[in-house]
């Protein structure tokens, strides 16, 4: 298990490299550069110092060199427009990103795996078909719109929730959680049903009735714990992207996140933020990822023995009654 | 250990006096949109005390569905029970509250299912399922459970170290063990055993069965062997129900059916096995298939494939003809005097 950690930890840096060279090639693509956004009046010479202080003055490929020479320093650059270190901005915007997603994603899971159980263990009937639909409703809503609609409704007709900023605490979130959340519950509610409709028809089920353990838990253990393979999948798919800033919410809702972050620095070519957060984002995106690949060991023990590479098992001793049936030692090296 | 836990069983329900199962005029069907599935049809089973019954019978002929009933675990829908009661140890199983079934489930009635690898949950260890039968019904402690758990384990013939493994660990005939010893671990009074050796191969299979009749002298379980193997049937039971499309069409002690064949059919089922003296001999299998179980005729389902079928047979309802107290069969052919099947007369 540890191997296989250090393994993904290592898998880390093409990653890294792969996402900067393309980010910082497309910022370059794009037309006019930061400097020229914050050299408007400044004089011909000051504006070719500039250049030359920030490589601008020389080809792509050597302020390329250059950013994955500060990397591998640790360093993620200083943002032309903010003046700051990329790292202390990206630090500065991540709670925002944090809490929205976290909110989203716990809103998500708390209120459609039950839905999604309930729908499979009722299959064809009312609940069922009523979730489906609700289901697909909000999958087909744009999450811009659904943004929107509720700002109109619950900010400005009926002046219940603000609709920017997120000063007012858990009140701000409200509404963008559940802009985030419902194409979130949607997902996760056909996944969930899907999932269980596959596990509730398995003969192990029915071992389990017939030792007379009660149907709840039949359910909400032994086939629960058997479908969370796909669930914890989009869970944590569905994580990744909420970490990377939920880009078009957080601007509908003027949150102050990663995503908006992004969203400002592309607009004022300021590569080093763009290519920074990327990065970074990336790394958060991989580190879900890893933490669900080691839910699932958890969850599935046929998955532990895989991750633990070959000869890691423990040698059994046979015992005497199995040896005398001469069974336990052909059987012992089934892996 | 053992003794002790037989005496809380006792306790726990009132003795019976005689039978442990009954089952009188059980109807299953499988209802879908389209038809309708006659799964089984008006079958009646008494089973006493310490009595191992084989039921017989070709794929599809109702064995696992009435095993299925009896445990009242028949998938509803499609499945209905369209009629008939059964009493498990003098309890009403079809009528039980979902509580007191639980209760019934794994104490009373057990159950050994076809396919060990499909019938272990893949995600705890063995130790863990068996323990958890024994956690619901004894209402003992975790650590009492795994001890039990253990010695079931070891039982079966499998180290007791070895119950912190999970399904994927074991062999399909350690896997069946472990069905097995699921099924034993609270010491039902019936057993209902669904072909538990036919995954296996012969040498797995020879010990499986050594242990289920060792297990059946030491706690003297009443069982239901569900099979299609004539030679396992001889080996262990009492008494063999020959089922056919659903239907008990011969019923009787162990030495009526195989030295008194009265059922075509059952007759048909032993020309089927290949003869090990004479290898020259030809098979001599039963002409055609089974009848479409949506279509099920008035009279004997039998009668298309049946070499001594008359044309009345397949219009009229079949009486059970009984030739001893213990013996019938479903064949109106013994209306006529002096009927005789070839077996018999051989």
């Amino acid at each position: 298990m540890h191997r296989y950690i250090i393994k993904r930890v290592l898998m880390l840096i093409p990653i890294i490299i792969g996402v900067s060279f393309i980010v910082f090639f497309m910022m370059d693509m794009a037309e006019g550069n930061a400097l020229d956004l914050i050299g408007l009046d400044f004089s011909e010479e000051k504006l070719a110092e500039l250049y030359h202080q920030y490589g601008y003055d020389r080809s792509v490929f050597y302020r390329y060199l250059l950013y994955i020479k500060n990397l591998f320093h640790g360093s993620l650059g200083t943002s032309i427009i903010y003046k700051k270190d990329v790292l202390d901005l990206y630090l500065q915007r991540l709670p925002a990103t944090l809490k929205l997603a976290s909110a989203s994603v716990l809103v998500a899971v708390v209120l459609s795996i039950p839905l999604g159980i309930r729908a499979a263990t009722h299959h064809g009937s009312l609940t069922d078909n009523a979730s489906m639909v609700l289901a697909l409703v909000g999958l087909s809503m744009p999450n811009y719109w659904l943004g929107l609609m509720l700002a109109v409704l619950f900010a400005q007709k009926l002046h219940w929730l603000p609709s920017s900023g997120d000063l007012n605490g858990i009140w701000s979130l409200i509404l963008p959680a559940i802009t985030v959340g419902t194409g979130l519950m949607a997902t996760m509610t056909r996944t969930t049903r899907s999932s269980m409709l596959d596990v509730i028809r398995q003969d192990y089920l029915r071992t389990a009735r017939a030792k007379g353990v009660p149907e709840k838990r039949v359910i909400n253990v032994h086939a629960l714990r058997n479908a969370l393979i796909p669930i914890i999948t989009v869970v944590g798919t569905e994580m990744g992207k909420a970490l990377g800033g939920a880009v078009v919410t957080e601007n509908v809702f003027a949150w102050p996140g990663v995503g908006r972050l992004i969203i400002e620095a592309v607009n004022q070519r300021d590569t080093a933020t763009v290519t920074g957060c990327i990065i970074l984002t990336a790394v958060m995106i991989s580190i879900v990822q890893l933490i669900v690949d080691i839910l699932y060991a958890f969850v599935d023990p046929r998955l532990r023995a895989e991750y633990s590479t070959g000869g890691q098992r423990s040698r059994r001793k046979t015992g005497p009654r199995a040896a005398a049936l001469g069974l336990a030692g052909k059987e012992g090296a089934v892996a | 250990m053992i003794e002790k836990r037989q005496d809380m069983n006792a306790s726990r329900a009132p003795a019976v006096e005689g039978n442990i199962l009954e089952v009188r005029d059980l109807t299953v069907h499988f209802v879908t949109e389209d038809e309708t599935v006659q799964a089984v049809s008006n079958i009646s089973i008494t089973l006493k005390k310490g009595e191992i019954l084989g039921l017989v019978g070709e794929t599809g002929a109702g064995k696992t569905t009435t095993a299925l009933a009896i445990l009242n675990l028949v998938p509803v829908p499609p499945g209905v029970v369209k009629s008939g009661s059964i009493r498990v140890c003098g309890k009403d199983v079809l009528n039980a509250p979902v509580r007191e079934l639980e209760q019934i489930r794994g104490s009373d009635v057990s159950m050994i299912f076809q396919d060990p690898m499909t019938s272990l949950n893949p995600v705890f260890t063995v130790g863990d399922q068996i323990a958890e039968s024994v956690m619901m019904h004894d209402k003992c402690s975790k650590a009492e459970a795994w001890e039990r758990a253990e010695e079931m384990l070891e039982l079966v013939g499998i180290p007791r170290e070895r119950a912190y493994e999970y399904p994927h660990q074991f062999s399909g005939g350690m896997k069946q063990r472990v069905v097995i010893a699921i099924a034993l671990s609270c010491n039902p009074k019936l057993l209902l055993a669904d072909e538990p050796t036919t995954a296996l191969d012969v040498t797995i299979q020879a010990q499986v069965l050594d242990l289920m009749c060792d297990l059946k002298e030491k706690f003297d379980t009443s069982m239901i062997f569900i099979t299609h193997d004539l030679g396992i049937i001889a080996e262990i039971c009492d008494r063999v129900a020959v089922m056919y499309a659903g239907r008990i069409i011969e019923e009787g002690t162990l030495e009526e059916i195989f030295n008194h064949t009265k059922h075509p059919y059952t007759e048909g089922l032993f020309n089927s096995l290949p003869n090990i003296e004479d290898r020259t001999a030809k098979l001599r299998p039963i002409p055609g298939l089974m009848p479409d179980p949506t279509k099920l005729p008035k009279g004997c389902a039998f009668a298309p494939r049946c070499p001594y079928a008359r044309p009345e047979c397949i219009e009229t309802p079949q009486e059970p003809k009984y030739f001893s107290d213990t013996h019938f069969a479903l064949c109106s052919a013994y209306s006529e005097p002096g009927f005789r099947i070839d077996r018999e007369e051989v």
